[in-house]
Protein backbone atom coordinates (compact mmCIF):
# COMPACT_ATOMS: atom_id res chain seq x y z
CA UNK A 1 0.00 0.00 0.00
CA UNK A 2 2.77 2.31 1.14
CA UNK A 3 4.74 1.49 -2.17
CA UNK A 4 1.49 1.89 -4.17
CA UNK A 5 0.92 5.50 -2.63
CA UNK A 6 4.63 6.46 -3.64
CA UNK A 7 4.10 5.96 -6.83
CA UNK A 8 0.91 7.66 -7.00
CA UNK A 9 3.11 10.90 -5.63
CA UNK A 10 5.20 10.49 -8.47
CA UNK A 11 2.54 10.00 -11.12
CA UNK A 12 0.95 13.17 -10.05
CA UNK A 13 4.31 15.45 -10.09
CA UNK A 14 5.28 13.82 -13.36
CA UNK A 15 3.97 16.54 -15.77
CA UNK A 16 4.84 19.55 -13.64
CA UNK A 17 7.82 17.77 -13.33
CA UNK A 18 9.03 17.01 -16.86
CA UNK A 19 8.30 20.39 -17.52
CA UNK A 20 9.97 22.57 -15.17
CA UNK A 21 12.94 20.13 -15.72
CA UNK A 22 13.04 20.82 -19.50
CA UNK A 23 12.30 24.55 -19.37
CA UNK A 24 13.96 25.54 -16.06
CA UNK A 25 16.48 23.11 -14.76
CA UNK A 26 18.72 21.21 -17.48
CA UNK A 27 18.97 24.78 -19.76
CA UNK A 28 20.31 26.07 -16.82
CA UNK A 29 22.76 23.15 -17.26
CA UNK A 30 23.17 23.01 -20.80
CA UNK A 31 24.01 26.97 -20.84
CA UNK A 32 27.17 25.90 -19.00
CA UNK A 33 28.14 23.02 -21.78
CA UNK A 34 26.97 25.53 -25.03
CA UNK A 35 28.98 28.28 -23.72
CA UNK A 36 31.88 26.16 -23.70
CA UNK A 37 32.10 25.93 -27.31
CA UNK A 38 32.50 28.01 -30.59
CA UNK A 39 29.38 28.82 -32.44
CA UNK A 40 29.23 26.53 -35.75
CA UNK A 41 29.75 28.68 -38.88
CA UNK A 42 28.48 27.15 -42.44
CA UNK A 43 29.30 23.55 -42.58
CA UNK A 44 31.64 23.06 -40.13
CA UNK A 45 30.25 21.72 -36.65
CA UNK A 46 31.11 24.23 -33.36
CA UNK A 47 34.56 23.65 -32.08
CA UNK A 48 35.29 23.14 -28.40
CA UNK A 49 36.65 26.41 -27.22
CA UNK A 50 36.93 26.33 -23.37
CA UNK A 51 36.57 29.03 -21.61
CA UNK A 52 37.29 31.02 -24.62
CA UNK A 53 33.90 32.74 -24.48
CA UNK A 54 34.74 33.83 -21.28
CA UNK A 55 37.80 35.49 -22.13
CA UNK A 56 36.29 37.53 -24.79
CA UNK A 57 33.76 38.55 -22.69
CA UNK A 58 36.46 40.00 -20.19
CA UNK A 59 37.67 41.76 -23.33
CA UNK A 60 33.89 43.10 -24.42
CA UNK A 61 33.04 46.58 -23.33
CA UNK A 62 29.67 46.20 -24.59
CA UNK A 63 28.91 43.35 -22.09
CA UNK A 64 31.02 45.68 -18.99
CA UNK A 65 29.09 48.48 -20.38
CA UNK A 66 25.81 46.64 -20.16
CA UNK A 67 26.78 45.24 -16.79
CA UNK A 68 27.43 48.59 -15.39
CA UNK A 69 23.81 50.12 -16.73
CA UNK A 70 22.14 47.28 -15.06
CA UNK A 71 23.83 47.54 -12.15
CA UNK A 72 22.71 51.11 -11.78
CA UNK A 73 19.51 50.69 -13.35
CA UNK A 74 18.79 48.67 -10.41
CA UNK A 75 20.37 50.97 -7.82
CA UNK A 76 18.20 53.98 -9.75
CA UNK A 77 14.59 51.69 -9.90
CA UNK A 78 14.28 49.42 -7.07
CA UNK A 79 14.52 51.47 -3.63
CA UNK A 80 12.73 54.89 -5.55
CA UNK A 81 10.18 52.42 -6.48
CA UNK A 82 9.75 50.18 -2.74
CA UNK A 83 9.57 53.81 -1.72
CA UNK A 84 7.14 55.11 -3.68
CA UNK A 85 4.82 51.64 -3.19
CA UNK A 86 5.41 51.93 0.40
CA UNK A 87 3.72 55.23 0.69
CA UNK A 88 1.02 54.07 -1.89
CA UNK A 89 0.17 51.52 0.57
CA UNK A 90 0.25 53.72 3.61
CA UNK A 91 -1.87 56.57 1.84
CA UNK A 92 -4.29 54.09 0.06
CA UNK A 93 -4.72 51.94 3.90
CA UNK A 94 -5.84 55.07 5.71
CA UNK A 95 -8.75 56.89 5.67
CA UNK A 96 -8.06 59.77 2.70
CA UNK A 97 -11.00 60.82 0.68
CA UNK A 98 -10.95 58.67 -2.73
CA UNK A 99 -8.78 56.36 -1.85
CA UNK A 100 -10.88 53.90 -4.29
CA UNK A 101 -9.91 56.09 -6.92
CA UNK A 102 -6.22 56.60 -5.45
CA UNK A 103 -5.85 52.60 -5.73
CA UNK A 104 -6.79 52.43 -8.79
CA UNK A 105 -4.90 55.60 -9.93
CA UNK A 106 -1.51 54.26 -8.72
CA UNK A 107 -2.65 50.12 -9.70
CA UNK A 108 -3.39 50.46 -13.33
CA UNK A 109 0.18 51.35 -14.76
CA UNK A 110 0.70 47.11 -13.36
CA UNK A 111 -2.20 45.94 -15.81
CA UNK A 112 -0.67 47.53 -18.79
CA UNK A 113 2.26 45.63 -20.96
CA UNK A 114 5.65 47.40 -21.30
CA UNK A 115 5.15 47.55 -25.29
CA UNK A 116 1.76 49.59 -24.09
CA UNK A 117 3.68 51.85 -21.76
CA UNK A 118 7.05 52.43 -24.21
CA UNK A 119 4.71 53.44 -27.04
CA UNK A 120 3.16 55.95 -25.34
CA UNK A 121 6.04 57.27 -22.93
CA UNK A 122 8.42 57.38 -26.39
CA UNK A 123 5.80 60.27 -27.06
CA UNK A 124 6.84 61.93 -24.02
CA UNK A 125 10.23 61.49 -24.62
CA UNK A 126 10.58 63.18 -27.95
CA UNK A 127 13.16 65.97 -28.21
CA UNK A 128 10.73 69.01 -30.40
CA UNK A 129 6.89 68.00 -29.76
CA UNK A 130 7.57 65.54 -26.83
CA UNK A 131 5.16 66.52 -23.58
CA UNK A 132 8.35 66.70 -21.37
CA UNK A 133 10.29 69.18 -23.01
CA UNK A 134 6.83 71.14 -23.88
CA UNK A 135 6.78 71.16 -20.24
CA UNK A 136 10.24 72.14 -19.90
CA UNK A 137 10.02 74.82 -22.43
CA UNK A 138 7.21 76.68 -21.12
CA UNK A 139 9.29 77.44 -17.47
CA UNK A 140 11.85 78.37 -20.14
CA UNK A 141 14.24 75.85 -19.52
CA UNK A 142 15.96 74.32 -22.29
CA UNK A 143 14.83 70.63 -24.01
CA UNK A 144 16.29 67.53 -22.74
CA UNK A 145 17.14 64.60 -25.67
CA UNK A 146 15.98 61.99 -23.18
CA UNK A 147 16.53 58.98 -25.12
CA UNK A 148 19.21 60.48 -27.78
CA UNK A 149 21.59 61.77 -25.33
CA UNK A 150 24.04 58.79 -23.63
CA UNK A 151 23.52 61.04 -19.98
CA UNK A 152 20.12 61.22 -20.06
CA UNK A 153 18.62 58.07 -21.75
CA UNK A 154 19.02 55.43 -18.78
CA UNK A 155 17.73 57.84 -16.48
CA UNK A 156 14.29 58.08 -19.10
CA UNK A 157 14.08 54.87 -18.95
CA UNK A 158 14.08 54.67 -15.33
CA UNK A 159 11.64 57.16 -14.93
CA UNK A 160 9.45 55.30 -16.84
CA UNK A 161 9.96 51.48 -15.03
CA UNK A 162 9.92 53.49 -11.64
CA UNK A 163 6.59 54.81 -12.53
CA UNK A 164 5.37 50.76 -14.29
CA UNK A 165 6.68 48.87 -11.13
CA UNK A 166 5.47 51.27 -7.89
CA UNK A 167 1.83 50.22 -7.96
CA UNK A 168 2.79 45.91 -8.58
CA UNK A 169 4.44 46.76 -5.21
CA UNK A 170 2.28 48.38 -3.47
CA UNK A 171 -0.13 45.78 -3.95
CA UNK A 172 2.61 43.66 -1.81
CA UNK A 173 2.90 46.12 0.89
CA UNK A 174 -1.34 46.81 1.31
CA UNK A 175 -1.64 42.71 1.73
CA UNK A 176 0.79 42.93 4.51
CA UNK A 177 -0.66 46.29 6.34
CA UNK A 178 -4.00 45.02 6.16
CA UNK A 179 -3.23 41.84 8.03
CA UNK A 180 -1.29 43.57 10.71
CA UNK A 181 -2.80 43.38 14.37
CA UNK A 182 -4.50 46.32 15.27
CA UNK A 183 -4.02 45.91 18.59
CA UNK A 184 -0.27 47.09 18.80
CA UNK A 185 -1.63 50.15 17.27
CA UNK A 186 -4.27 50.25 20.03
CA UNK A 187 -1.82 50.36 22.65
CA UNK A 188 0.85 52.47 20.63
CA UNK A 189 -2.14 55.24 20.87
CA UNK A 190 -2.65 54.41 24.56
CA UNK A 191 0.87 55.30 25.27
CA UNK A 192 0.64 58.89 22.65
CA UNK A 193 3.44 57.28 20.41
CA UNK A 194 3.79 60.06 17.45
CA UNK A 195 3.03 58.74 13.79
CA UNK A 196 6.37 58.89 12.83
CA UNK A 197 7.63 56.95 15.99
CA UNK A 198 4.41 54.12 15.03
CA UNK A 199 5.91 53.94 11.74
CA UNK A 200 9.39 53.56 12.52
CA UNK A 201 9.14 51.45 15.28
CA UNK A 202 6.03 49.07 15.00
CA UNK A 203 5.12 49.35 11.32
CA UNK A 204 8.38 49.42 9.43
CA UNK A 205 9.71 46.24 11.15
CA UNK A 206 6.82 44.71 10.72
CA UNK A 207 6.78 44.74 7.11
CA UNK A 208 10.34 43.86 6.92
CA UNK A 209 9.71 40.41 5.79
CA UNK A 210 7.48 41.89 2.89
CA UNK A 211 10.34 44.38 2.32
CA UNK A 212 12.26 41.41 1.53
CA UNK A 213 9.42 39.99 -0.80
CA UNK A 214 9.80 43.16 -2.78
CA UNK A 215 13.71 43.50 -2.69
CA UNK A 216 14.03 39.71 -4.40
CA UNK A 217 11.00 40.60 -6.89
CA UNK A 218 12.12 44.40 -7.29
CA UNK A 219 16.08 43.47 -8.47
CA UNK A 220 14.92 40.31 -10.29
CA UNK A 221 12.52 42.40 -12.47
CA UNK A 222 15.35 44.69 -12.90
CA UNK A 223 17.05 41.90 -14.60
CA UNK A 224 14.57 40.19 -16.13
CA UNK A 225 12.17 43.06 -18.09
CA UNK A 226 13.97 44.39 -21.28
CA UNK A 227 10.67 44.64 -23.41
CA UNK A 228 10.61 48.46 -23.27
CA UNK A 229 14.63 48.91 -24.57
CA UNK A 230 12.94 47.28 -27.82
CA UNK A 231 10.63 49.96 -28.35
CA UNK A 232 12.63 53.69 -27.08
CA UNK A 233 16.48 52.79 -27.47
CA UNK A 234 17.07 49.38 -28.33
CA UNK A 235 19.92 49.62 -25.97
CA UNK A 236 21.31 52.87 -27.72
CA UNK A 237 22.53 55.59 -28.22
CA UNK A 238 26.00 53.66 -28.20
CA UNK A 239 25.17 50.98 -25.98
CA UNK A 240 24.08 54.13 -23.13
CA UNK A 241 21.32 51.80 -22.27
CA UNK A 242 22.15 48.43 -23.49
CA UNK A 243 20.73 45.85 -20.44
CA UNK A 244 22.36 42.32 -19.88
CA UNK A 245 19.13 40.02 -20.91
CA UNK A 246 19.00 42.36 -23.91
CA UNK A 247 22.57 41.79 -25.09
CA UNK A 248 22.20 38.19 -24.24
CA UNK A 249 18.91 38.59 -27.31
CA UNK A 250 21.28 40.54 -29.41
CA UNK A 251 24.29 38.24 -29.43
CA UNK A 252 21.72 35.15 -30.02
CA UNK A 253 19.49 36.46 -32.42
CA UNK A 254 21.03 39.44 -33.68
CA UNK A 255 24.17 38.34 -33.73
CA UNK A 256 23.87 34.93 -34.04
CA UNK A 257 26.23 33.60 -31.43
CA UNK A 258 24.30 31.58 -29.13
CA UNK A 259 27.13 30.81 -27.30
CA UNK A 260 28.55 33.64 -26.71
CA UNK A 261 24.96 34.19 -25.74
CA UNK A 262 25.18 31.17 -23.72
CA UNK A 263 27.99 32.81 -21.95
CA UNK A 264 26.67 35.88 -21.21
CA UNK A 265 23.24 34.00 -19.96
CA UNK A 266 24.94 31.80 -16.88
CA UNK A 267 27.06 35.31 -15.68
CA UNK A 268 23.62 36.61 -15.68
CA UNK A 269 22.32 33.24 -13.65
CA UNK A 270 25.17 33.52 -11.55
CA UNK A 271 24.74 37.26 -10.43
CA UNK A 272 20.84 36.77 -10.03
CA UNK A 273 21.58 33.72 -7.16
CA UNK A 274 24.31 35.64 -5.48
CA UNK A 275 21.84 38.66 -5.65
CA UNK A 276 19.39 36.43 -3.87
CA UNK A 277 21.32 35.29 -1.07
CA UNK A 278 23.31 38.18 -0.17
CA UNK A 279 19.57 40.04 0.43
CA UNK A 280 18.34 37.25 1.77
CA UNK A 281 21.35 36.72 4.59
CA UNK A 282 21.38 40.87 5.04
CA UNK A 283 17.48 41.08 5.58
CA UNK A 284 17.23 37.79 7.97
CA UNK A 285 19.77 39.19 10.17
CA UNK A 286 17.65 42.33 10.65
CA UNK A 287 14.24 40.72 11.30
CA UNK A 288 15.87 38.25 13.99
CA UNK A 289 17.67 41.80 15.38
CA UNK A 290 14.32 43.15 15.99
CA UNK B 1 -4.00 62.73 14.89
CA UNK B 2 -2.12 64.07 13.02
CA UNK B 3 -1.73 68.11 12.85
CA UNK B 4 -3.95 68.88 9.87
CA UNK B 5 -1.12 70.98 8.19
CA UNK B 6 0.81 67.30 7.90
CA UNK B 7 -2.72 65.48 6.84
CA UNK B 8 -3.53 68.43 4.09
CA UNK B 9 0.37 68.03 2.34
CA UNK B 10 0.28 64.16 2.48
CA UNK B 11 -3.12 64.90 0.90
CA UNK B 12 -1.79 66.67 -1.87
CA UNK B 13 1.42 64.40 -1.94
CA UNK B 14 -1.05 61.74 -2.44
CA UNK B 15 -3.15 62.79 -4.83
CA UNK B 16 -0.52 64.19 -7.21
CA UNK B 17 1.08 60.98 -7.44
CA UNK B 18 -2.32 59.60 -8.06
CA UNK B 19 -2.83 62.09 -10.92
CA UNK B 20 0.60 61.51 -12.24
CA UNK B 21 0.22 57.81 -12.41
CA UNK B 22 -3.09 58.17 -14.07
CA UNK B 23 -2.28 60.74 -16.83
CA UNK B 24 -0.05 58.98 -19.24
CA UNK B 25 -2.83 56.33 -19.90
CA UNK B 26 -5.18 59.62 -20.08
CA UNK B 27 -3.23 61.25 -21.94
CA UNK B 28 -3.08 58.17 -24.95
CA UNK B 29 -7.01 58.41 -24.80
CA UNK B 30 -6.81 62.20 -25.69
CA UNK B 31 -4.73 61.84 -28.20
CA UNK B 32 -6.02 58.77 -29.99
CA UNK B 33 -9.54 60.07 -30.10
CA UNK B 34 -8.61 63.64 -31.02
CA UNK B 35 -7.20 64.83 -35.11
CA UNK B 36 -3.31 64.83 -35.06
CA UNK B 37 -3.39 68.50 -34.21
CA UNK B 38 -4.49 68.14 -31.27
CA UNK B 39 -1.88 65.84 -29.93
CA UNK B 40 -0.27 68.49 -27.91
CA UNK B 41 -2.40 70.90 -27.70
CA UNK B 42 -5.18 71.15 -25.26
CA UNK B 43 -8.81 72.41 -25.93
CA UNK B 44 -12.02 71.00 -24.47
CA UNK B 45 -13.89 71.92 -27.57
CA UNK B 46 -11.68 69.52 -29.74
CA UNK B 47 -12.90 67.20 -32.41
CA UNK B 48 -14.01 63.85 -31.38
CA UNK B 49 -13.03 61.38 -34.10
CA UNK B 50 -12.51 57.58 -34.43
CA UNK B 51 -9.96 58.02 -37.46
CA UNK B 52 -7.02 57.12 -36.05
CA UNK B 53 -8.39 53.38 -34.90
CA UNK B 54 -9.67 53.08 -38.46
CA UNK B 55 -6.50 53.64 -39.63
CA UNK B 56 -4.53 51.64 -36.88
CA UNK B 57 -7.32 49.13 -37.46
CA UNK B 58 -6.08 48.67 -41.44
CA UNK B 59 -2.65 48.92 -40.61
CA UNK B 60 -2.29 45.72 -38.92
CA UNK B 61 -4.01 42.36 -38.27
CA UNK B 62 -5.20 43.03 -34.59
CA UNK B 63 -7.92 40.52 -34.75
CA UNK B 64 -5.38 37.71 -35.00
CA UNK B 65 -3.09 39.30 -32.75
CA UNK B 66 -5.84 38.99 -30.23
CA UNK B 67 -7.21 35.69 -31.22
CA UNK B 68 -3.19 34.31 -30.88
CA UNK B 69 -3.08 35.98 -27.19
CA UNK B 70 -6.47 34.71 -26.24
CA UNK B 71 -5.53 31.06 -27.67
CA UNK B 72 -1.86 31.30 -26.12
CA UNK B 73 -2.70 32.74 -22.51
CA UNK B 74 -5.87 29.91 -22.27
CA UNK B 75 -3.77 27.10 -23.66
CA UNK B 76 -1.30 28.55 -20.93
CA UNK B 77 -4.04 29.11 -17.37
CA UNK B 78 -5.75 25.46 -18.65
CA UNK B 79 -2.40 23.39 -18.36
CA UNK B 80 -1.05 25.39 -15.15
CA UNK B 81 -4.65 24.64 -13.55
CA UNK B 82 -4.26 20.94 -14.10
CA UNK B 83 -0.45 20.48 -13.57
CA UNK B 84 -0.11 22.79 -10.27
CA UNK B 85 -3.15 21.14 -8.59
CA UNK B 86 -1.47 17.75 -9.17
CA UNK B 87 1.87 18.60 -8.01
CA UNK B 88 0.82 21.19 -5.10
CA UNK B 89 -1.44 18.31 -3.63
CA UNK B 90 1.37 15.32 -4.17
CA UNK B 91 3.71 18.14 -2.27
CA UNK B 92 1.18 19.10 0.62
CA UNK B 93 -0.15 15.82 1.69
CA UNK B 94 0.87 12.72 -0.06
CA UNK B 95 4.10 11.76 2.35
CA UNK B 96 6.78 10.30 -0.44
CA UNK B 97 10.66 9.77 -0.49
CA UNK B 98 12.69 13.41 -1.59
CA UNK B 99 9.25 15.50 -1.10
CA UNK B 100 11.57 18.43 0.29
CA UNK B 101 13.84 18.13 -2.25
CA UNK B 102 11.45 18.34 -5.18
CA UNK B 103 9.95 21.25 -3.08
CA UNK B 104 13.58 22.92 -3.59
CA UNK B 105 13.83 22.15 -7.09
CA UNK B 106 10.41 23.46 -7.80
CA UNK B 107 10.69 26.87 -5.93
CA UNK B 108 14.18 27.43 -7.88
CA UNK B 109 12.23 28.45 -10.78
CA UNK B 110 11.21 31.45 -8.77
CA UNK B 111 14.32 32.65 -9.37
CA UNK B 112 15.89 31.30 -12.37
CA UNK B 113 12.91 32.08 -14.39
CA UNK B 114 12.38 30.91 -17.96
CA UNK B 115 12.61 34.66 -19.18
CA UNK B 116 16.13 34.31 -18.24
CA UNK B 117 16.65 31.70 -20.57
CA UNK B 118 15.38 32.44 -23.81
CA UNK B 119 18.85 31.26 -25.95
CA UNK B 120 18.85 27.56 -24.68
CA UNK B 121 14.85 27.26 -24.55
CA UNK B 122 14.89 28.55 -28.31
CA UNK B 123 16.92 25.50 -28.90
CA UNK B 124 14.81 23.22 -27.56
CA UNK B 125 11.85 24.35 -29.04
CA UNK B 126 13.66 24.10 -32.16
CA UNK B 127 14.28 20.84 -31.87
CA UNK B 128 10.63 20.11 -30.92
CA UNK B 129 9.96 22.10 -34.45
CA UNK B 130 7.34 24.09 -31.95
CA UNK B 131 8.60 27.37 -33.57
CA UNK B 132 5.42 30.05 -34.17
CA UNK B 133 3.22 28.08 -32.13
CA UNK B 134 1.12 28.58 -29.32
CA UNK B 135 2.31 25.35 -27.87
CA UNK B 136 5.88 26.10 -28.43
CA UNK B 137 4.83 29.92 -27.12
CA UNK B 138 3.41 28.38 -23.80
CA UNK B 139 5.30 25.47 -23.60
CA UNK B 140 7.90 27.24 -20.78
CA UNK B 141 5.20 28.79 -18.89
CA UNK B 142 3.10 25.33 -17.82
CA UNK B 143 4.55 24.22 -14.88
CA UNK B 144 4.38 27.05 -13.01
CA UNK B 145 6.67 26.96 -9.85
CA UNK B 146 4.38 29.79 -8.08
CA UNK B 147 1.21 28.21 -8.64
CA UNK B 148 2.54 25.18 -7.37
CA UNK B 149 3.63 26.92 -4.49
CA UNK B 150 0.86 28.72 -3.81
CA UNK B 151 -1.59 25.92 -4.28
CA UNK B 152 0.65 23.71 -1.97
CA UNK B 153 0.21 26.03 0.92
CA UNK B 154 -3.57 26.42 0.39
CA UNK B 155 -3.54 22.50 0.14
CA UNK B 156 -2.33 22.49 3.73
CA UNK B 157 -4.69 24.32 5.14
CA UNK B 158 -7.65 22.40 4.61
CA UNK B 159 -8.08 19.96 7.68
CA UNK B 160 -6.72 16.19 7.87
CA UNK B 161 -10.37 14.91 9.06
CA UNK B 162 -12.33 16.33 5.89
CA UNK B 163 -9.83 14.19 3.87
CA UNK B 164 -9.66 11.80 5.60
CA UNK B 165 -14.08 11.33 6.27
CA UNK B 166 -14.39 11.49 2.29
CA UNK B 167 -11.61 8.48 2.15
CA UNK B 168 -13.96 6.72 4.59
CA UNK B 169 -16.53 6.95 2.27
CA UNK B 170 -14.37 5.26 -0.57
CA UNK B 171 -13.06 8.09 -2.54
CA UNK B 172 -9.77 7.65 -4.22
CA UNK B 173 -7.10 10.18 -4.25
CA UNK B 174 -8.70 12.06 -6.90
CA UNK B 175 -11.97 11.47 -5.79
CA UNK B 176 -10.68 13.45 -2.73
CA UNK B 177 -8.35 15.48 -4.65
CA UNK B 178 -11.68 16.78 -7.05
CA UNK B 179 -14.27 17.03 -4.26
CA UNK B 180 -12.52 18.19 -0.99
CA UNK B 181 -9.58 20.40 -1.93
CA UNK B 182 -10.19 21.93 -5.12
CA UNK B 183 -14.07 23.63 -3.97
CA UNK B 184 -11.88 24.77 -1.08
CA UNK B 185 -9.49 26.35 -3.13
CA UNK B 186 -11.44 28.34 -4.92
CA UNK B 187 -10.29 31.73 -4.23
CA UNK B 188 -6.44 30.59 -4.88
CA UNK B 189 -7.24 29.03 -8.03
CA UNK B 190 -9.31 32.84 -8.72
CA UNK B 191 -6.21 34.46 -7.71
CA UNK B 192 -3.36 32.69 -9.47
CA UNK B 193 -5.88 32.77 -12.39
CA UNK B 194 -6.30 36.10 -12.51
CA UNK B 195 -2.58 36.82 -12.02
CA UNK B 196 -1.34 34.22 -14.75
CA UNK B 197 -3.80 35.54 -17.42
CA UNK B 198 -2.61 38.85 -17.04
CA UNK B 199 1.11 38.43 -16.60
CA UNK B 200 1.00 36.49 -19.87
CA UNK B 201 -1.50 38.86 -22.06
CA UNK B 202 1.66 41.03 -21.22
CA UNK B 203 4.30 38.74 -21.78
CA UNK B 204 6.85 39.91 -24.81
CA UNK B 205 10.40 38.84 -25.45
CA UNK B 206 9.51 35.01 -25.33
CA UNK B 207 6.91 35.74 -27.62
CA UNK B 208 8.92 37.38 -29.75
CA UNK B 209 11.79 35.25 -29.64
CA UNK B 210 9.69 32.32 -30.87
CA UNK B 211 7.27 33.66 -32.95
CA UNK B 212 7.79 34.85 -36.54
CA UNK B 213 5.20 35.11 -38.14
CA UNK B 214 0.74 36.10 -37.86
CA UNK B 215 0.11 32.51 -37.15
CA UNK B 216 0.90 33.09 -33.33
CA UNK B 217 2.15 35.74 -32.72
CA UNK B 218 0.66 37.56 -29.53
CA UNK B 219 -0.80 41.62 -29.30
CA UNK B 220 2.36 42.66 -27.63
CA UNK B 221 4.43 41.06 -30.40
CA UNK B 222 2.29 42.62 -32.70
CA UNK B 223 2.39 46.04 -30.68
CA UNK B 224 6.17 46.72 -31.01
CA UNK B 225 6.33 45.70 -34.37
CA UNK B 226 3.67 48.39 -34.87
CA UNK B 227 4.79 50.89 -32.70
CA UNK B 228 8.44 50.77 -33.51
CA UNK B 229 9.93 54.31 -34.71
CA UNK B 230 11.50 52.69 -37.89
CA UNK B 231 7.42 51.94 -39.41
CA UNK B 232 7.08 55.67 -38.93
CA UNK B 233 3.46 55.23 -37.95
CA UNK B 234 2.05 58.54 -36.22
CA UNK B 235 1.83 58.94 -32.36
CA UNK B 236 -1.56 59.34 -32.22
CA UNK B 237 -2.30 56.20 -34.25
CA UNK B 238 -0.19 54.00 -32.12
CA UNK B 239 -1.98 55.65 -29.29
CA UNK B 240 -4.69 53.97 -30.92
CA UNK B 241 -3.36 50.22 -31.96
CA UNK B 242 -1.77 50.36 -28.22
CA UNK B 243 -5.67 51.23 -27.05
CA UNK B 244 -7.20 48.44 -29.01
CA UNK B 245 -4.21 46.00 -28.05
CA UNK B 246 -4.61 46.88 -23.91
CA UNK B 247 -8.43 47.32 -24.29
CA UNK B 248 -10.03 43.82 -23.58
CA UNK B 249 -7.98 43.32 -20.42
CA UNK B 250 -8.00 46.93 -19.34
CA UNK B 251 -12.19 46.90 -19.70
CA UNK B 252 -12.62 43.75 -17.82
CA UNK B 253 -10.11 45.07 -15.07
CA UNK B 254 -11.96 48.15 -14.93
CA UNK B 255 -15.21 46.18 -14.18
CA UNK B 256 -13.57 43.57 -11.90
CA UNK B 257 -10.56 46.01 -10.04
CA UNK B 258 -11.87 44.98 -6.38
CA UNK B 259 -11.63 41.29 -7.77
CA UNK B 260 -8.52 41.70 -9.45
CA UNK B 261 -6.61 44.15 -6.56
CA UNK B 262 -8.23 40.96 -3.93
CA UNK B 263 -6.55 37.91 -6.07
CA UNK B 264 -3.23 40.47 -6.16
CA UNK B 265 -3.16 40.60 -2.62
CA UNK B 266 -4.40 37.06 -2.09
CA UNK B 267 -1.38 35.89 -3.97
CA UNK B 268 0.92 38.05 -2.84
CA UNK B 269 0.32 37.15 1.27
CA UNK B 270 1.33 33.54 0.50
Amino acid sequence: MNRFNQLYAWLMLLPALVLLLAFTHIPALTTLWHSLFFPARGRNPSEFAGLENYRSMLDDAVFWQAFHNNLWYAIGTVPTSMALALAMALWVNSKISGRAALRLAYFTPTMLPMIAVANIWLFFYTPEIGLFNKILNSVGLTGINWLGDPNWALISLMLMTIWKESGFFMIFYLAALQSLNKDIYAAAAVENASPLYVFRRITLPLLMPTTLFVLVNAVLNAFKLVDHLFILTKGGPNNATNLLLYYIYENAFSFFDSNYAAALTLVLLILLILLAVVQFLLVERRIHYR
Amino acid sequence: MMPTFTRTLSFTAAWALGLAWIFPLLYAFWAAFHPSEYATRFDLLAPLTLEHFVTAWQQAPFMRYMFNTMMITGLILSFQLVLCTLAGYALARMPFKGRSLLFGLVLLQLMIVPEILIVENYRTLAKLELIDTWLGVGLPYMASAFGIFLLRQTFKTVPQELEDAARLEGCSWLGVLWKVYVPLAKPTYLAFGLVSVSHHWNNFLWPLVVTNTTNSRPLTVGMAIFGAPESGVDWPVICAGTLIAIGPLLIVFLIFQRRFLQSFMHAGLK
